[in-house]
């Protein structure tokens, strides 16, 4: 196949990953990098790369429409990003020590835990508990709106959520992807902020997590420009559609099916993995 | 003068966002409708890691190809562009938390931006 057939062939693959992976807000990433590897025969290490930079485009493009709706809150987010960026920094140094086989084992287990944490029931916990004296101080504690107007709420556990956003830029780094599930666990499970304003802020975090190990990997050689061009227009163009689809209609066998394509591709990973054919 | 209230910054934050991405992706396209035309015949090849030419691999190196206008050089130009949509948000905000006098936020923002600014000139192989 050529250049020209074969951007191709990726762009549509990308269109698809950013389609489903905005509905099941999964992210693109998920599947990028094991649509790459395993359908395309691409090196892991140029897949992780081309990933990398479509989870910038896609969260910038997305956290445009989302700070307008004041969800997101710009002070959690950005205290937090202290950790995922370190993380992300950690992350990439750590790939570039890493057997691709290694790499593609974490992502076969992430994966799984993936399916696992986009299936499970989310409900809106509103905080009773007193925030946590920490989060006061540093202003976290916000509202956002809902249909009877804005309602406030408190931030729980700020050491433990940034810990845990320590790990998320880690997995981001290392694997190339926007690792919002984690980010998602630590607000909304952790420190216990409402679950529409973690989903919006962890898509706030993702492109500067991404920013910081896109700089080791652009050093590294991992960024091939013809390989991530159709991969970040494709999943920007498809992550775009999904958001357009999304406020229409939320399926519920699409999630299912999407899940049981990235528990496929887990198994696949991890075997290709172990027996070193990546 | 208007306040720099949240709700201010936030809306200012949305539209660099929203138009830093056009614009990289309106550059990867332009550079990748250039190599396509020029090299569409040729066959890809990334099973083997070999990693970039050194060229592509630092800020530097992409400005000069881009500006002599090598397509490979030009959309790694675009996604240089993309990568600095984050670093500008964080840039900016900055300056926004300087402005509400928040020298809390003003230190914390300061501390991510120094995180970005080292992966991308100063995190060598």
């Amino acid at each position: 196949m050529n250049s020209l057939g074969f951007s191709l062939l990726v762009g549509l693959g990308s269109v698809a990953a950013g389609f489903l992976g905005s509905l099941t807000g999964l992210g693109g990433g998920v599947v990028i990098v094991p649509l790459l590897a395993l359908v395309f025969g691409v090196d892991i290490r140029y897949a992780i790369g081309a990933s990398l930079v479509s989870v910038i485009a896609t969260s910038s493009g997305a956290a445009a429409a989302y700070v307008k709706e004041g969800y997101s809150n710009l002070r959690i987010g950005m205290f937090l990003e202290i950790a995922t960026t370190i993380g992300a920094l950690a992350g990439a140094f750590l790939a570039a020590r890493m057997s691709p086989s290694a790499i593609a084992v974490i992502f076969g287990v992430v994966l799984f835990y993936s399916a696992y944490l986009s299936n499970r029931s989310r409900p809106e916990h509103p905080s009773t508990a007193r925030p946590d004296p920490l989060a006061t101080s540093l202003r976290m504690d916000s509202t956002y709106p809902t249909a009877d107007g804005p309602r406030s709420y408190g931030v729980q556990n700020v050491p433990g959520g940034f810990g845990l956003m320590f790990v998320a830029g880690g997995l981001s780094g290392l694997l190339g992807i926007g690792s919002g599930a984690v980010k998602v666990l630590a607000m909304d499970r952790v420190m216990r902020i409402p679950f529409k304003v973690s989903t919006t802020t962890s898509n706030f975090m993702i492109g500067v997590t991404a920013a910081a190990s896109a700089g080791v990997y652009l050093s590294r050689g991992y960024i091939d420009p013809v390989l991530a061009m159709p991969v970040m227009l494709g999943v920007l163009a498809g992550s775009m559609l999904g958001a357009v689809v999304l406020t229409r209609a939320r399926s519920r066998i699409l999630r299912t099916v999407f899940s049981l394509v990235i528990l496929a591709l887990g198994v696949e990973l991890i075997y290709n993995g172990l027996t070193g054919r990546l | 003068m208007h306040a720099w209230t949240d709700e201010r910054v936030e809306r200012v934050i949305g539209a660099l966002l929203r138009w830093g991405v056009i614009l990289a992706a309106a550059v990867v396209l332009a550079g990748g409708a250039v190599y396509l035309a020029r090299h569409g015949s040729t066959i890809p090849e990334y099973r083997v890691f070999r990693g970039e030419p050194s060229d592509l691999r630092n800020v530097s190196g992409i400005m000069t190809d881009a500006v002599s206008w090598h397509s490979r050089g030009l959309i790694q130009f675009g996604l240089l562009l993309l990568i600095a949509v984050p670093v500008a948000r964080v840039a900016f905000s900055v300056v926004a938390f300087a402005l509400q006098r928040d020298r809390t936020y003003v230190v914390v923002t300061l501390i991510v931006l120094a995180v970005l600014l080292y992966s991308l000139t100063r995190a060598g192989p």
